[in-house]
């Protein structure tokens, strides 16, 4: 069914919480208890509009931001708060991030040989400028790019170009795990198609497993396996991307789907809109868990919703007869 | 639909710019009609010259940068040939209005909203004080914010990106334009405010009978508001037809090769299919078929001259050799001929 290995979590969140705010008064917290495990090999995607949090997630998994609550589980060992120098050494190396602006991520005064090796620089990656070199030369041809660019700088490149800089950058520490925020959202459609099938490749290739942070439904279904969607700071919905977008559950996840632009007048002019009321809930004290309304489709509900859902889902079954019960 | 005169024709119009000593040709030669009440989408990678292009409906083209030749008609007025900012001020804002991409750049953060719509309303219809500020009053209620009288005293920063952007288009719509041009105006904000602002406009089209022109990239944009499509490469309008005819039936090979590389209309576990190379240097004069360098199955024809405007229908043409009868017959891609199958069924 998955191309991905059951067996094992490469990454597992449980329960992080990130705040921000100097004081207590002031608090504020961007993401409010998120749990998804995220396995090797898989494309992992984290959906949801600007403040929802997606980011802060990422950022949380390289350590940019700080864990208030809850853990990071790398391979089973805890990375978030302090750890030892070797282990800290070990993420820095095999988690790697791609962001979303290749304008604004490169160092505009270095050139494109210290860009891609400054990972190597700061954990001893190599032994001998030969080598370096060598590593320079092996992760540019990756990703496409001829090794004479290493003498040029980011300005000299096109949108496209810069990108695949930026995972050259990545790719060179030889990592496990690659964070890739809205990587393809700055750069035009007709690069937007070189980058994706480049990250398929190299996933291909060299078995990476990627978290894939985007606010594009149509481009998360395209390249992920699972989908979790966020909604401001909490996950609501998390199911294999096809299931997902067979019976989403959770009025969030609806509205999204609902919105999303589909390159087809026929389509797009019989749309119907979707908008999400959070007062469409009505939780008591307890509030919504985090439950599985079917094997491996997670949604947040009460124990009310989780009912009503276990029906939709029931009567979508046997609406769609024994094909859709599979 | 209307299908009458144009409201504003376009022809054979070149646009260059002279940076640091040397000239680019952003636009070259490219005709189009604008027609009464329709909606027509500009699509385009960054570069085609399909910003360019419109603002020179409004002589809002940047100092550096003319109308070399060609002709843009609009009410019996020929645009092109407007030199001083006061025939301009008849047509901008006036007769033709933009809404830009970023809200937040677009207003005047120093100010409240109500005083930037009153400042337009005083520009354009010398109305003053009380009711100015009625006035930009009821603009705020049409374009749906709540307690417009309230947020009329309220700053750009106190409102959300699809507030402001509603914001904006009220300050466009305030002087009952007849043609609105929206550039990218949902880019920056997320797809359930987007689905919005499109709804917004097409139902204040439908109120005040605008003409609406989009200048997009966004193909899923396109095939919610057009009922028109302009595909522009490299300064020229290379294919324009009905927006039925553009998605189901594309005929020049940049249209496929656009509609083929975007994820939606892929097959998950397969590679997209990717446009190879950049668009070309406008510094150079082109020569042949400007999309030539990037398209795997050019013609020999296509590096030598270039392709005339060849009809396909009455609304429907592309500029491409293709189309001659004598180039060999070619099979749309895959992702178009799924398109087309699944609209001929839902036909039938």
């Amino acid at each position: 069914m998955s191309a991905w290995d059951e067996s094992e979590p490469l990454l597992e969140l449980d329960g992080l919480r990130v705040e921000f705010g100097a004081s207590k008064k002031r608090r504020f917290a961007a993401v409010k208890g998120a749990s998804f495990k995220i396995m090797r090999g898989e494309t992992f995607g984290l959906v949801g509009e600007s403040g929802s949090g997606k980011t802060t997630i990422g950022r949380a998994i390289v350590r940019i931001n700080e864990a208030s609550g809850g853990r990071i589980l790398y391979k089973g060992r805890r990375i978030d708060g302090p750890i030892s120098k070797e282990l800290d050494r070990e993420v820095v190396q095999k988690i790697q991030m791609i962001f979303q602006d290749p304008m604004a991520s490169l160092n505009e005064r270095a050139k494109v040989d210290y860009i891609v090796s400054e990972g190597l620089y700061n954990i001893n990656g190599f032994s001998s400028e030969e080598e370096r070199k060598a590593k320079v030369e092996k992760a540019l041809l990756e990703v496409g790019l001829l090794p004479e660019f290493a003498s040029r700088f980011p300005h000299e490149f096109s949108g496209g170009q810069r990108q695949r800089i930026g995972i050259a950058r990545a790719l060179i520490m030889e990592p496990e795990l690659l964070v890739a925020d809205e990587p393809i959202s700055a750069l035009d459609v007709s690069i937007r198609a070189q980058v994706l099938n480049l990250l398929s490749e190299l996933q291909r290739r060299k078995g990476l497993t990627y978290l894939f942070i985007a606010h594009d439904l149509s481009v998360v279904r395209f390249i992920t396996d699972r989908i979790a969607v966020i909604h401001k700071g909490d996950i609501v919905e998390l199911a294999e991307t096809e299931e997902l977008f067979r019976r989403p559950l959770h009025p969030y996840t609806k509205a999204l789907l609902s919105a999303i632009p589909l390159p087809d007048p026929r389509l797009e002019k019989k749309k119907r809109i979707v908008v999400y009321d959070p007062a469409c809930h009505r939780y008591d004290e307890r509030g919504p868990e985090w439950r599985e309304a079917a094997p491996g489709h997670f949604v947040l509900a009460d124990e009310r919703e989780l009912a009503a859902y276990r029906d939709e889902i029931a009567r979508a079954d046997a609406a769609e007869g024994v094909q859709g019960a599979r | 639909m209307a299908t009458n005169e144009a409201l504003l024709s376009v022809r054979d119009l070149v646009i260059k710019f002279n940076l640091r000593g040397q000239v680019l040709t952003a636009i070259r030669g490219a005709s189009l009609e604008l027609y009464e009440g329709q909606t027509l989408a500009i699509v385009g990678e960054s570069g085609s010259g399909k910003s360019v292009f419109t603002k020179s409906f409004l002589g809002m083209l940047d100092q550096n940068g003319w109308i070399d030749s060609g002709s843009v008609l609009f009410e019996g007025a020929e645009l092109s040939r407007y030199k001083t900012q006061e025939q301009w001020r008849a047509i901008r804002g006036r007769k033709i209005a933009m809404v830009f991409q970023d809200p937040m750049t677009a207003l005047n953060p120093l100010k409240t909203i109500g005083k930037q719509i009153e400042e337009v309303l005083e520009l354009h219809h010398g109305l003053k004080g009380q009711h100015a500020a009625k006035a930009a009053a009821e603009m705020l209620e049409r374009v749906g914010i709540p307690d417009p009288a309230g947020r009329a005293k309220q700053y750009p920063h106190e409102f959300s990106g699809g507030m402001r952007q509603r914001v904006v288009i009220a300050i466009a719509m305030a002087c009952k334009p007849r043609i609105l041009i929206c550039d990218e105006p949902t880019t920056a904000l997320d797809v359930t405010i987007q689905a919005q602002i499109l709804d917004l406009i097409r139902a204040l089209q439908k109120d005040f009978g605008f003409t609406t022109v989009y200048i997009t990239h966004d193909l899923g944009v396109v095939a919610n508001v057009a009922d028109r499509v302009a595909v522009m490469y490299a300064g020229q309008i290379v294919e324009q037809g009905l927006v039925d005819e553009i998605f189901y039936d594309p005929r020049h090979l940049y249209t496929w090769a656009l509609l083929s590389s975007l994820p939606q209309l892929g097959v998950k576990h397969e590679p997209l299919y990717a446009i190879k190379g950049t668009p070309p240097n406008l510094f150079k004069p082109i020569r042949g078929d400007a999309f030539a360098p990037r398209n795997p199955k050019a013609l020999k024809i296509d590096f030598e001259e270039e392709p005339p405007e060849i009809f396909v229908s009455p609304t429907h043409s592309a500029r491409t050799w293709l189309l001659d009868p004598r180039a060999p017959r070619l099979e749309p891609p895959a992702a178009i001929r799924a398109l087309r199958a699944a609209y001929e069924r839902s036909e039938a």
